[in-house]
């Protein structure tokens, strides 16, 4: 045996024996399956099946980062999945009354519909910019579980598992037109949060 | 008919979703002709957008310490 064949990695560097990786990766992804499923249980099965996956391949990936990348995918192909397939997750009915339920923006709006006068949406600096800072993202996930759980999950489905809306009415059980009153609602409020925790004080 | 600030914003969240209608489209831009506010929303739709998507495909370790190569 050469040493090439005890040293798979060109980095030397082993998934399967750097467990802190292991472990911070493992709870990233529950973070992230938890929060599009609301459900725990339904989130380790499929964190537990996305990283037993990519670890079987884990030699031909030659550090943290690819490794990483390829399992996230994996990750949210089986979130796709489970959405698509799983109609009871989220109750219909339950949905339809939110949706019609009378959400109060009129801190937003005034009277007439437009925006109040401190509402204004700002102008925002490029946010890919952000992207590299770790504290824009935990400011991004904290203005999304502020949201109402169902129009959260849906807002998800279709903006980071990018479903299409067909998907997403299919696996809801809802229409179009309900989807739709959900994302507008959905993205006033994040607009509204990112703007206040996150945009308006890079401009400042 | 005019559109307020409530509608337009509606109308492009939607057109996030769907082809606007032509009326939908004439309304529109009438109204973001005056409206910075909702021009900027409309900014805001495709952000919201691009930041989700880099949400999900992202891949720097977020709010761990580990592994410093």
């Amino acid at each position: 045996m050469n040493d090439d064949s005890l040293q798979p990695f060109p980095h030397g560097w082993d998934a399967l024996q750097d467990h802190a990786f292991l472990v911070a990766l493992r709870r990233q992804m529950l973070k992230f399956a938890t929060l599009q499923l609301g459900d725990r249980h339904q989130a380790e099965d499929a964190v537990q099946e996305a990283l037993a996956g990519a670890l079987k391949n884990a030699a031909s990936f030659g550090g943290q980062a690819a490794l990483k990348t390829w399992v996230l995918a994996i990750l949210k192909n089986k979130i796709a999945d489970i959405l698509r397939h799983n109609r009871r997750m989220v109750d219909a009915s339950q949905l339809l009354n939110e949706a019609e339920e009378e959400e109060d923006f009129r801190d937003l709006f005034d009277r007439k519909g437009f925006w109040e006068a401190d509402e204004h949406p700002k102008r925002w600096g490029d946010p890919v910019e952000s992207f590299r800072q770790q504290q824009f993202w935990a400011v991004f996930e904290a203005c999304l579980e502020r949201l109402p759980a169902q129009q959260g999950r849906v807002f998800m489905m279709r903006e980071v598992i990018e479903l299409d809306t067909d998907e997403i009415c299919d696996a809801v059980g809802i229409r179009a037109s309900n989807l739709f009153v959900m994302l507008h609602r959905a993205r006033l409020r994040l607009r509204e949060c990112l703007e206040d925790r996150w945009f308006a004080k890079e401009a400042s | 008919m005019m559109l307020n600030c409530f509608e337009a914003s509606r109308l492009l969240s939607e057109a996030q979703e769907r082809p606007l209608i032509l009326r939908e489209r004439v309304t529109l831009g009438i109204h973001l002709s005056w409206c910075s506010g909702c021009r900027n929303f409309r900014r805001h739709m495709h952000a919201l957008r691009t930041i989700s998507r880099g949400y999900g495909q992202r891949r720097d370790t977020d709010d761990e310490r580990v592994g410093k190569r």
